[in-house]
């Protein structure tokens, strides 16, 4: 099954990839509501966009007391059913990572649903900083916030 | 309307009053947005005779229809005012986040007149616009500024743009500040806004751009990108090497002025170059929003440069990095002053973004000084430092000391042509209607020098540059030494930058897009059926606009002019040795190309043409 990989190393930051998700969201250029989300990390000199890792064992979708949240068969994503979600947040509280969103207009969750196969920010990332393709969608996570951490103490020490 | 949002927010600082208004419709066509329909809304509203720092000056931030949309580079904002160090119309650009975060909350611009009692900032988000106090950020840099704004706005994403004490203390080339490291740098807008009590303004916005044709739009930004990918300054130059990959470039050209203008190459470019900036300094590659090229630079100061100068970038721990520096910086900081130190520039031009300086002018000042110091006008007191050519130490003191307008710095405040005045030397300035030049000898490039003397803004590298034909042959090569063609060129190129500044864009993608590449974008936003054509008018127009505004302020049409050191003072050395400007043989073709009259004036007819009568 293919998933987002994400490159931080190689993200300028340049939110293209949030316009072309607003854009598939609500055929506007709305950044507040794309499901990527770009983040700074001045310290490291570095950006990474952001977005649902589709975990094997999806918090959401157990929180999720109507089972609003399901799995696309084609692309493998956790998606919303809007027409079963009651809006009652659960999911965005169980989600670990924060990437359930809920400012979507008619009141129920957003979460990225991999645009059902063709994940529009890949394709407009000008660094191919975000890869649609075979690959574990966390692995990128765990060494990146390592880094991250190790160097906010050893900053802080040198303070 | 689509593309613009067809909001402006009034905000009137003497008396805390704020107002919204319905975009003036038919300007919006007919000056597009940014510099064009800021200058429109300056023209109905301010006096050109005005004195640049009084409350009846206005600042405005205007945002272009493209601006906040996915095109490429569709970042831009610019600051239209009466500018005080030239008493031009002053139109300063910048990207980064801040113009897009206007648009999403609901704005394509912002108007600022009187001034307030006390220091404030402006917090604007979406529908909520207020006035804060900011008396406890009053003579804090921008680093912090803006780390504590946004902390008292606590809402993510926002975006600041303030000034630092140079503003606060009305240093004449004072810049604006936005995400800390973009800057609305010339021609002292910053001195503005520090006139008005105005230490920032955070603005988030969490609405859309709606735009006409969204399918359009989407198709002709893959295009417009596709271009960008596959030029190769836009695809390898910028983003190796950020701007700074032309010091190498232009030096070789003997065009890269040197000690204030009296040579036009530096022996030790290379240490100075993107090059060596790229091979050991640089962290990552920066973009502003929406920009699919990135020439931004985070860099970090050396290992040896650390134990010399301490960065008081903020976040603390940024590990020694910082961004920049920019080729026009590098330039001045460097070449012009002939330091060849670039831990110390990386230092001059990170208390520039801090204090909120332009590096070009303040550079070009301090060359300026550093001839009056070797000539033995300057003594040791008056500056307080010895100030040979060459002194990275002497650079960074000088670049802190004119933010805060301490000793000397005093003086440097002023600009070189005040400051050379002052010592009985105005023949120091180099530069036009009071404003600096950027890094280009225009006795080497001839193109540069009608650019320069004909500026709206005093001299400037963007409005027309011909270096594109000159050095780098784009759109066809040109010959630098030669003036034929270089009236056109120059009108071509000024009337085509207008109309990308006013679109929203950055004009760096014209390394890469041609016109024709960004016409069905701004179509596609706008629903207005523009062609080439009619944005080159629309350029035009602004660009009549600007210099009717001009003269009204008195400028005269005699200030087309360029230093005496460029028109009789050969380059002495290098491949362009031997040269002059040859000003006077391009400039009457010049008013003729424009259709003005044979003394510089736009007349009725060209005015009527153009729907400015
Ligand atoms: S929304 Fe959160 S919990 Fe659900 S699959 Fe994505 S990352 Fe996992
Ligand atoms: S907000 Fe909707 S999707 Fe989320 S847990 Fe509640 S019902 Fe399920
Ligand atoms: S489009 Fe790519 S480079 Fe730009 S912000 Fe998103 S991930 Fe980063």
């Amino acid at each position: 099954m293919n998933a987002l990989q994400i490159h931080p190393e190689k993200c300028t930051g340049c939110k293209q990839c949030e316009l072309a998700c607003s854009w598939v969201q609500t055929g506007g250029f709305q950044p507040s509501r794309s499901l990527i989300r770009v983040h700074i990390f001045d310290e490291q000199a570095s950006y990474a966009p952001y977005t649902c890792f589709q975990c094997d064992e999806a918090w959401c979708m157990q929180a999720c007391p109507v089972n609003a949240i399901d799995v696309d068969e084609a692309s493998g994503a956790k998606i919303v059913l809007d027409e079963v979600c009651v809006g009652c947040k659960l999911c965005v509280i169980a989600c670990p990572f924060g990437t359930i969103f809920f400012d979507k207009p008619g009141g129920v969750a957003a979460k990225c649903d991999h645009c059902a196969g063709d994940p529009a920010c890949a394709k407009v990332c000008p660094t191919a900083a975000i890869e649609w393709t075979q690959a574990d969608p966390g692995a990128w996570i765990g060494p990146f916030g390592d880094r991250v951490d190790r160097d906010y103490r050893a900053a802080e020490e040198a303070d | 309307m689509h593309g613009w949002t067809g909001c402006v927010l009034r905000v009137d600082l003497s008396t805390g009053a704020i107002g919204r208004e319905e975009l003036n419709p038919d300007w919006a066509r007919d000056f597009v947005g940014g510099r064009g329909i800021g200058a429109r809304y300056l023209w109905q509203e301010v006096d050109p005779q005005v004195d640049a720092l009084a409350p009846e000056n206005k600042l405005i931030f205007a945002t272009g229809p493209l601006t906040g949309t996915n095109a490429s580079c569709g970042s831009r904002y610019m600051v239209v005012t009466k500018g005080p160090l030239t008493g031009c119309i002053t139109t300063s650009n910048s990207g980064g986040h801040w113009g897009p975060e206007l648009k999403f909350a609901g704005y394509d611009l912002l108007i600022l007149e009187g001034r307030a009692e006390r220091p404030v900032y402006l917090w604007i988000f979406d529908d909520v616009v207020e006035l804060r106090p900011a008396e406890h950020l009053w003579g804090t840099g921008v680093f912090d500024s803006e780390d504590a704004i946004r902390r008292e706005t606590g809402i993510p994403g926002t975006s600041v743009a303030c000034i630092g004490p140079a503003g606060e203390n009305l240093v004449r080339y004072a810049a604006i500040l936005n995400d800390k490291f973009r800057a609305a740098g010339r021609s002292g807008v910053g001195a503005v806004m520090g006139s008005k009590n105005l230490k920032g303004i955070a603005v988030r916005g969490t609405g859309a751009v709606s735009v006409a044709d969204p399918s359009a739009l989407m198709a002709a930004q893959w295009a417009q990108k596709q271009v960008l990918s596959e030029a190769p300054l836009t695809s390898e130059g910028l983003p190796a090497y950020g701007t700074l990959a032309l010091m190498n470039v232009i030096n070789e050209h003997g065009a890269l002025p040197t000690r204030n203008y009296r040579e036009a190459q530096f022996e030790e470019a290379e240490a100075i170059s993107g090059e060596e900036l790229a091979q050991t300094r640089l962290a990552a590659n920066k973009a502003c929003f929406a920009c699919t090229i990135a020439c931004g630079r985070v860099s970090r100061i050396s290992e040896e440069g650390r134990a010399r100068y301490t960065l008081n970038t903020s976040p603390r721990n940024w590990k020694h990095a910082t961004e920049g520096p920019e080729y026009e910086n590098a330039w001045s900081l460097g070449a012009d002053c002939g330091v060849a130190d670039l831990d110390a520039i990386l230092k001059a031009n990170t208390i520039c973004n801090d204090l909120g300086l332009d590096p070009i002018s303040l550079g070009a000042t301090i060359a300026a000084a550093m001839e009056l110091y070797e000539g033995g006008v300057l003594s040791e007191e008056q500056t307080g430092m010895p100030l040979p050519f060459g002194s990275g130490d002497a650079l960074v003191a000088l670049s802190e000391a004119t933010g805060y307008r301490r000793g000397f710095g005093d003086d440097l405040a002023e600009g070189s042509k005040r400051m050379g005045e002052k010592y009985g030397h105005p023949e120091v300035f180099m530069g036009v209607k009071g404003q600096e030049f950027p890094a280009y000898d225009p006795r080497a490039l001839q193109g540069m020098g009608l650019g320069y003397a004909t500026s709206n803004r005093g001299a400037c590298h963007l409005r027309a540059y011909t270096v594109a034909a000159e050095v780098v042959g784009e759109p066809e090569p040109m010959d630098p030494r030669a003036t034929e063609g270089k009236a056109q060129l120059a009108v071509d190129m000024q009337n085509i930058s207008t109309a990308v500044d006013a679109a929203g864009l950055c004009v760096f993608l014209t390394f890469g897009n041609t016109l024709s590449d960004l016409t069905p974008l701004v179509a596609a936003a706008t629903g207005i059926a523009y062609d080439d054509d009619a944005l080159v008018r629309a350029g035009e127009r602004i660009w009549n606009l600007e210099r009717l505004w001009n003269l009204r302020a008195g400028i005269d049409p005699s200030e087309d002019k360029l230093p005496k050191r460029m028109l009789e003072d050969a380059i002495p050395a290098g491949p362009a040795r031997g040269e002059v400007s040859r000003l006077a043989e391009m400039l009457p073709e010049y008013y003729a190309v424009r259709g003005w009259s044979p003394d510089g004036r736009p007349d009725a007819a060209k005015l009527a043409e153009l729907g400015l009568g």
